[in-house]
């Protein structure tokens, strides 16, 4: 645990993190066939999908283990049993995943021997994978949980069988939207590589309007391929603040001998060019022309705004990953990322963001395990011009009456949030559209004139 | 029936076609994804709208997280229900116990906000880890001066149901603390109306223009010196029965206030609201008063209502909500538009209520207790049906089956009460079921299956 955790003595207020068990759902969401399950109470799994039922706009389905007062005494061993082997009747699942909760924890349910157990008991069943992981949302945030969950599965189903074959890549992605993970296939596509994107919700959460309702939507990361993973020639992990212990890469590497290469979020030119030149390493194929001339494109347009955007103060929040790769991307374009913020506290940010700004952090706050007075206030110091980050920044932004883009996870109050790109070429080229035009539109309603031509 | 797990058959009935048996209040049957929240959920719920308290979440960060501004309750003053606080337990607390951190996030909170009152709500750990909640909220309370009110709300521990009964132990814990000489004989108070969108003003200008005097609203727009003359009623007018029954009996028996259940949603049953009241107190002129009231805002709404009624004709709608009373009320409300409800379910009604619903209800509608996702679809699908009227989690699911949805939760942002919400609710309704963009998407056969139906 991070020095930090123990050192907030009172309220978290208007939280920039939710729980845990809300990162392993999602995971969970994106491999194929499978159901999450959350070992606790009703609620958990109910919060939890309806918050992001508001965010990617797509049926949900948790279960639960739905504790009662009898397991909160006797133990949850009944109550995950029964709600397998209920997941399992109802969904006829290929992986049900079992994330633990605080309460679960709490009483000392050991996830992993009831899960085994169950196993043993329905020894001759045609039954899916069950995968436990230990998520207990004092122990870490959403995004935590979603890295623990990556780790958990490949710990379950990754194997050694079977020989290399081509070349090949783990991409362990971390929190990205739909719209971010379809395009990072496109990209490992259009490489020629075989590969394997952990988790890729792309479809199943994001999915087409379909004449016949999938009870689990299609899609996923195949498990097939995840049991392939041991075969890579790498892993890429895109980010820059997991221990060994929590990467499920290090994991790859330390027991398959599949090197871990780690880089942060692709989200700008930088930081895109060296995850291209990474990929370029691995396949000894130049970068193909389709996203050289993305990346020309690109660069031509920060040309022709970069006046717009220069020295522009911006608050960035979210997934500390989120925030250093957004951080360098603004650095790049000449704004100015005056606060950094993240409900995480992973202790690794402020360095990295450091690292990542051309002359060092300057006049910029990196704020770890900060909630949203945190980010009001320093907000308030530094008066800045935008706000970049989710949804849940808005009463900030309207609060100092500054313009919010809106990025990341989650996105309640404005539609397309799963098909927000950020990375890559694309992605920035749109992040840095919008938030030049947000600029402008700024600066045209405050003008007197109105001008129409800028 | 597909998909119906065992122990949930008793839980759906065919009206007309089977012996009546509906087995309802019990625990969620783990595995089985349930709609319902938690006993924390169902507290939280009742108490959000208190505006000027501060509503502190003792446990780890999800909970407060979750439930952080997600309602549509308004305020005409202070806004401080819409802060989410929480005292973020991580291990260190787990392992030492939490009291002091509690207790130093309630003296911080109450000097920064100066709440009126503090409502200290308990998750699933709290007891676990030992803490004496009742006993910090005693010390704090007493030397800030303001009430500090334990709600013991641990998720495990019941449904949704107990957690509306904690918040109403919480709330009749303030009744009786102020002085009510001032109130005059007419006078009542509004129950289980929380003020979405501005409902709870919609019913109190109805009362007001009746010449009745409403001494608090509990809890929409809520205030806590009002809900401490609760006991200053000579009635009390309880909307959404699940939730405040329980406050109106404390009432009754404690102080001998009398309690009526009534709704206000649809005309039928927005006018029988008033009637009562006014019959309660016996007075000729108020009577008049209500008659001509019903007369104009009826008038007012009718010619609109009637536009949509042409085209809304022999649609069928499905109703999947929180209480009985709104389905009763919604089951009407359509009927008026000239509409059949073909599925009618609830979270958390009682066999009371379910025996009222199945009275009101058409032959062939099925009526079920705490549906899960699975059998709402098999049902939507079997039945046939053009709209599905719910909350966020069954929209999504509404959405993927190619059918319209009307938002009837606590986060919807239009008005649905009054005789001016049945206006809105026909307008949103009707743009749902008339949008062109279902004839874009690939059938489900949901719709057409209604034409073999009629």
């Amino acid at each position: 645990m991070s020095p930090h955790a123990t050192a907030t003595p009172t309220a978290t207020q208007n939280a920039c993190k939710v729980c845990a068990p809300l990162g392993a759902c999602l995971a969970f969401r994106g491999v194929e066939g499978a159901i999450p399950l959350v070992h606790g109470s009703q609620g958990c799994a109910t919060y939890i999908r309806r918050y992001m039922i508001g965010h990617f706009r797509e049926p949900m389905d948790v279960a639960s283990s739905s504790f009662g007062e009898r397991s909160a005494i006797f133990g949850g061993k009944d109550n995950l049993h029964k709600g397998l082997k209920n997941v399992i009747k109802q969904y006829k699942p290929r992986l049900i995943g079992v994330a633990s909760s605080c309460l679960s924890e709490t009483i000392g349910d050991d996830l992993r021997m009831l899960v085994r157990q169950f196993q043993e008991d329905r020894v001759g069943n045609d039954d899916p994978v069950v995968v436990p992981v230990s998520t207990p949302s004092y122990a870490g945030t959403h995004d935590e949980g979603f890295h623990a969950t990556v780790r958990a599965i490949i710990d379950r189903l990754t194997t050694t069988a079977g020989p290399r074959c081509g070349s090949m890549v783990n991409v362990l992605p971390g929190i990205v939207s739909p719209a971010d993970i379809r395009h990072l296939k496109e990209i490992l596509r259009d490489f020629g590589l075989d590969h394997v994107v952990l988790p890729d919700y792309s479809d199943t959460l994001d999915g087409p309007a379909v004449a016949e309702y999938e009870p689990i939507p299609s899609g996923g990361s195949p498990l097939r391929g995840i049991a392939r993973m041991a075969q890579a020639d790498a892993t890429l992990v895109l980010s820059s603040m997991l221990s060994p212990q929590q990467s499920g890469g290090a994991l790859l590497e330390e027991r398959f001998g599949v090197p871990e290469r780690r880089l942060g979020l692709p989200i700008g030119v930088r930081q895109t060019d060296r995850f291209f030149r990474t990929l370029e390493d691995i396949t000894g194929r130049p970068t193909p022309p389709v996203h050289a001339l993305e990346r020309g494109r690109l660069v031509d347009s920060y040309v022709d705004a970069h006046k717009y955007v220069f020295g522009k103060r911006v608050v960035v929040y979210g997934e500390e990953d989120l925030v250093v790769g957004l951080a360098a991307f603004l650095d790049e374009i000449g704004a100015v990322p005056i606060v950094c913020a993240s409900g995480g506290h992973s202790g690794r940010m402020q360095k990295e963001i450091a690292a990542h700004l051309e002359r060092g952090l300057g006049e910029t706050v990196v704020l770890d395990g900060a909630d949203f007075a945190d980010i009001t206030e320093a907000a308030a110091v530094a008066q800045p011009d935008l706000l970049l980050g989710n949804s849940k920044g808005y009463s900030v932004a309207r609060q100092l009456g500054v313009p919010l883009v809106r990025v990341g996870f989650p996105i309640h109050d404005r539609m397309g949030g799963q098909r927000v790109l950020h990375l890559s070429y694309r992605g920035a080229q749109q992040l840095f559209d919008r938030i030049a035009n947000e600029l402008l539109r700024r600066m045209q309603d405050d003008c007197p004139v109105g001008h129409a031509h800028y | 029936m597909v998909n119906i797990l065992k122990e949930r058959r008793n839980q759906v009935h065919r009206k007309g076609k089977e012996p009546w048996v509906l087995a309802c209040e019990k625990s969620s049957v783990a595995g089985s994804v349930s709609q319902r929240a938690c006993v924390f959920c169902g507290s939280r719920v009742v108490l959000y709208p208190v505006a000027d308290a501060l509503h502190i979440v003792h446990g780890p960060i999800g909970c407060a997280a979750y439930t952080w501004d997600i309602r549509g309750a308004l305020s005409s003053g202070p806004e401080l229900h819409r802060m989410s606080f929480s005292t973020d337990l991580n291990e260190m607390d787990l392992v030492h116990g939490a009291e002091m951190k509690l207790y130093r996030s309630l003296v911080e909170l109450i000097d920064t906000y100066q709440p009126r009152a503090a409502f200290v709500y308990s998750t699933c750990i709290v007891g676990l880890i030992g803490d004496d909640v009742e006993a910090i909220c005693k010390r704090t309370s007493a030397e800030k001066g303001i009430p500090v009110l334990p709600v013991e709300a641990p998720g495990f521990a019941g449904t949704k149901k107990d957690g509306y009964k904690a918040a109403c132990n919480a709330l009749f814990r303030l009744t009786g603390t102020a002085p009510v000489d001032d109130v005059p004989p007419h006078a009542i108070n509004i129950l289980g109306d929380f003020n979405v969108a501005g409902e709870t003003w919609i019913i109190r200008n109805y009362y007001e223009r009746m010449g009745v005097h409403v001494v608090a609203t509990a809890t929409g727009d809520g205030r806590v010196d009002d809900l401490r003359r609760l006991h200053g009623a000579k009635l009390n007018v309880v909307q959404c029965s699940g939730s405040m029954t329980h406050l109106a009996r404390s009432l009754e028996d404690k102080y001998g206030i009398p309690y009526i259940r009534v709704s206000f949603f649809g005309i039928e049953d927005t006018a029988a609201a008033l009637y009562e009241v006014a019959k309660f107190f016996g007075d000729s002129a108020m009577l008049d008063r209500t008659r001509a009231l019903v007369r104009e805002e009826v008038a007012a709404i009718m010619p609109e209502l009637k536009t949509y009624g042409e085209d809304l004709k022999g649609k069928r709608a499905a109703i999947y909500v929180g209480g009985a009373f709104k389905a009763f009320s919604l089951v009407r409300a359509l009927r008026t538009l000239g509409m059949r409800t073909v599925l009618a379910g609830t979270q958390t009604g009682s066999a009371e209520d379910y025996e009222q619903l199945r009275d009101i209800c058409d032959p062939d509608t099925v009526i079920i207790d705490d549906a899960n996702p699975l059998e709402l679809c098999t049902f939507l699908k079997e039945q046939g049906c053009d709209v599905f009227i719910g909350g966020v989690k069954e929209r999504a699911i509404a959405y993927k089956l190619g059918l319209g949805f009307c938002d009837h939760n606590h986060e919807r942002k239009e008005a649905l009460a009054g005789f001016i919400g049945m206006r809105n609710f026909a307008r949103e309704v009707h743009a749902t079921v008339m949008s062109p963009v279902w004839r874009l998407v690939p059938s489900s056969g949901v719709r057409e299956r209604r034409e073999v139906g009629v």
